[in-house]
């Protein structure tokens, strides 16, 4: 048996390390188990002439494309949206765009606001301090000022607009619009040991300059400095429980296969809105005979994703392609609900860049637009670089069947049952997206886009994860308290996104991380004056 | 990972014939054709996770075209290239993909292209500035988010 530790965490993406990080100034013993692997920078593609064709193999989004030893399989036949995440050290942060929007007031209050959902046990205000430690850790760059959000001043400038950037932004002023640089976690300037993003373009599969701030180049190297003992290839199959109903550690299976117990005073789960469900659903006890702390039967369900309605057109000339980071504006214009639309709340436009050769020639392809034969080069030369786009992020509404459970057939390859994922669209959802594709049609002929057309979901878009392991005030109907402990287990802390009340219309990791910034908090608050377990 | 099994010699005629059909030769451009042979070793050799899906493409292309697909016509090729394209399914998706993933990376496309055949790395590119004047508008109009 291994020696116990005082704070036991799984999972070292977005929200893990960031726990890691901040509770290693408490001087308790600190230990992550990861199922992943370090990636070297080395190892990026875009170190290579196949940068675009390992979107396809070893650095694809979609875990069951990519199927490393590290990842576990997905059983999303009955989704028509995919999951994609990364394991290893860093988690998805390593596969990650690095849009970096926060959630706003209203999204903390939907149901007093809107009548729908429910109100989140914590607001913007009580977050603030911790966005602002969270930006400076991950090194965020923006422009401060944006009249769609309270006042933030982002430590670095912002991204370049490019020619995409003026191109969309002079259509947006035609509309009357709004538009604003997008906070983002790729360095604008030299940043604490990170280089300056040097416009690689391929930010998503890592970034081999290292301007991109997953959390294996920002938390981690501070919290092991600090102390913190990151354990790689070690993936939990379950969380245990003492005789008082007290979480007591994890069985994991290390490096070589071997069973191993891991016990711990305090057990932190970031393993992201699929694994976490996945997780506490395997962990299953008399006491808790469908999964640890799911009194509720809550565990896994309300999954959220934000439904992504991608609209891209052609303009006559050049425009950034696949140079610099890919997402680079926002637009707020349609975020906030109103009575006039036919459905309740709104969306964030992710402005994006271009894309590379390859992947311009595949999705062309697919689409019809690149024909085979002679013509082929010709009609080639006038899609490549010549792309614009906008995504509407869509709040999606928890809705209780959409959901996690363990699929009774597919296991990983330690054995451990694999999730299967159950979600459909809602009506509002869908009327949303139609909103978005028919707002983002005019903006793109206002920037003199023709040929547009869309992709509504993305299939491959099950990027944010949230919900499954709700936060609340009342032990019936959440899983996890307004500070992140299980109703249930009262030494067991979720702090990923399966805590999420509500999903908001923004790309999820900057309140993920403050969220889990605000728990630990919490942690080593209530540990000092003795109210952690009451 | 198991090795890749490797093609038979009739399914490489068939893909060699399907690529030069997909993407020929530009003269105008002074482009290769996707049938070249440093390209096409490239595609065999990165047929990889897809090989099986690949193989059932190609035992439909063979079907569509009565016999070997290489053997048609040149014009001929065309309209069963197009006859399977219309039939769509993963199998055509990862027939297509190969080709393109070896294609549009060789350094002759890519010069044909205007684009400096090299990885993003370490040099990376210029994106310009921009003119930030354009915000101006937006920075003029009143907090809009809800409270
Ligand atoms: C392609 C892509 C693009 C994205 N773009 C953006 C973006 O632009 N902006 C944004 O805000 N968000 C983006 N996201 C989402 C973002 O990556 C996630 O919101 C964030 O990483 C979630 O953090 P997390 O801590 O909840 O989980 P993760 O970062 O996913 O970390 C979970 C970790 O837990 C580990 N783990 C899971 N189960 C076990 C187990 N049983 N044992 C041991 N370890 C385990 C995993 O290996 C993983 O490392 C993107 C994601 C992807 C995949």
């Amino acid at each position: 048996m291994n020696e116990k530790v005082d704070v036991l965490i799984i999972g070292s993406g977005a929200s893990g390390a960031a726990a890691a990080w901040s509770l290693a100034d408490s001087k308790m013993r600190i230990l992550c188990l990861e199922q992943g692997d370090w990636v070297k920078p080395t190892d990026y593609p875009s170190n290579g002439r196949d940068w675009e064709a390992r979107l396809f193999s070893d650095f694809a989004i979609n875990p069951n494309r990519r199927a490393r030893e590290t990842d576990y399989p997905i059983n999303d036949a009955n989704s028509p949206i995919k999951v994609v995440n990364f394991n290893g050290v860093g988690g998805s942060t390593i596969m990650y765009t690095a849009h970096y929007p926060r959630l706003k007031p209203s999204d903390f209050k939907v149901r007093s606001l809107d009548g729908v959902a429910d109100d989140w046990p914590v607001d913007y205000d009580t977050l603030e301090p911790f966005f602002a430690e969270n930006d400076r850790m991950m090194g965020v760059s923006g422009l401060a000022g944006d009249p769609g959000y309270p006042f933030h001043q982002p430590p670095m400038p912002p991204l370049p607009l490019g020619k995409s950037g003026q191109r969309i932004g002079k259509a947006m002023n035609k509309l009357g619009w709004h538009w604003w640089p997008s906070d983002s976690t790729v360095a604008t300037v030299d940043y604490e040991g990170r280089g300056r993003c040097i416009n690689l373009g391929h930010c998503t599969p890592g970034c081999a300059q290292g301007a991109k701030a997953s959390t294996d180049i920002t938390y981690w190297p501070a919290a092991i400095r600090a102390g913190v003992e990151l354990r790689t290839r070690c993936r939990v199959r379950e969380i245990t429980l003492d005789e008082h109903g007290m979480a007591s550690g994890a069985i994991y299976y290390d490096a070589k296969g071997e069973e191993k117990f891991q016990p711990a005073e305090l057990v932190i789960v970031a393993c992201n809105g699929v694994g976490t469900p996945r997780l506490m659903l395997a962990s299953q006890s008399g006491r808790f005979p469908n999964g640890i702390a799911n009194s509720t039967d809550l565990v896994g369900r309300n999954l959220m994703f934000h439904p992504y309605a991608y609209t891209y057109g052609y303009v006559d000339e050049e425009m950034d392609g696949n140079h610099g980071p890919t997402l680079c504006l926002w637009s707020q214009e349609f975020y906030e609900t109103d009575a006039a639309r036919d459905f309740v709340r709104g969306y964030t436009f992710q402005i994006n860049r271009g894309m590379g050769s390859i992947v311009e020639a595949i999705s062309s392809t697919a689409a019809g637009r690149l024909p085979f034969g002679a013509d082929h080069h010709a009609v080639y030369r006038r899609l490549l670089n010549h792309r614009l786009s906008l995504s509407a992020i869509c709040e999606d509404l928890p809705e209780a069947h959409n959901r996690v459970t363990l699929d009774p057939v597919l296991k990983d390859p330690s054995g451990i049952p694999a999730p299967r994922i159950d979600y459909t669209l809602s009506d509002n959802s869908r009327k949303m997206m139609a909103h978005g594709i028919a707002r983002a049609t005019e903006a793109l002929k206002a920037a003199g886009a023709t040929d547009i057309s869309t992709e509504a979901p993305i299939m491959n878009g099950g990027w944010h994860l949230l919900g499954t392991a709700r936060m609340g005030t009342d032990p019936e109907r959440s899983v996890v308290n307004g500070w992140g402990r299980c109703h249930d287990v009262k030494n067991l802390f979720i702090v990923d996104g399966s805590i999420w009340v509500t999903s908001g219309g923004v790309n999820p990791t900057s309140t993920i991380q403050a969220l889990s910034l605000w728990i630990a908090d919490n942690i080593k608050r209530r540990a000092a004056d003795g109210t952690l377990f009451d | 990972m198991p090795a890749t099994p490797a093609l038979t010699a009739a399914e490489a005629r068939d893909l060699r014939a399907f690529a030069g059909t997909m993407i020929p030769a530009s003269d105008r451009y002074a482009a290769p054709g996707a049938d070249d042979e440093a390209i096409f070793s490239e595609i065999e050799r990165s047929l990889g996770r897809d090989r099986e899906d690949i193989g059932l493409a190609l035992g439909r292309l063979s079907l569509l075209a009565g016999g070997a697909f290489a053997d048609l016509p040149a014009d001929r090729r065309l309209t069963v290239a197009n006859e399977l394209r219309a039939e769509g399914g993963a199998p055509l998706t990862a027939l297509t993909r190969v080709i393109l993933l070896c294609y549009y990376r060789d350094d002759r496309v890519m010069r044909s292209l205007g684009q400096e055949p090299r990885s993003p790395f370490p040099l990376g590119h210029v994106v310009e500035q921009g003119d930030w004047s354009l915000l101006d508008p937006v920075k003029k109009r009143a907090p809009f988010y809800r409270r």
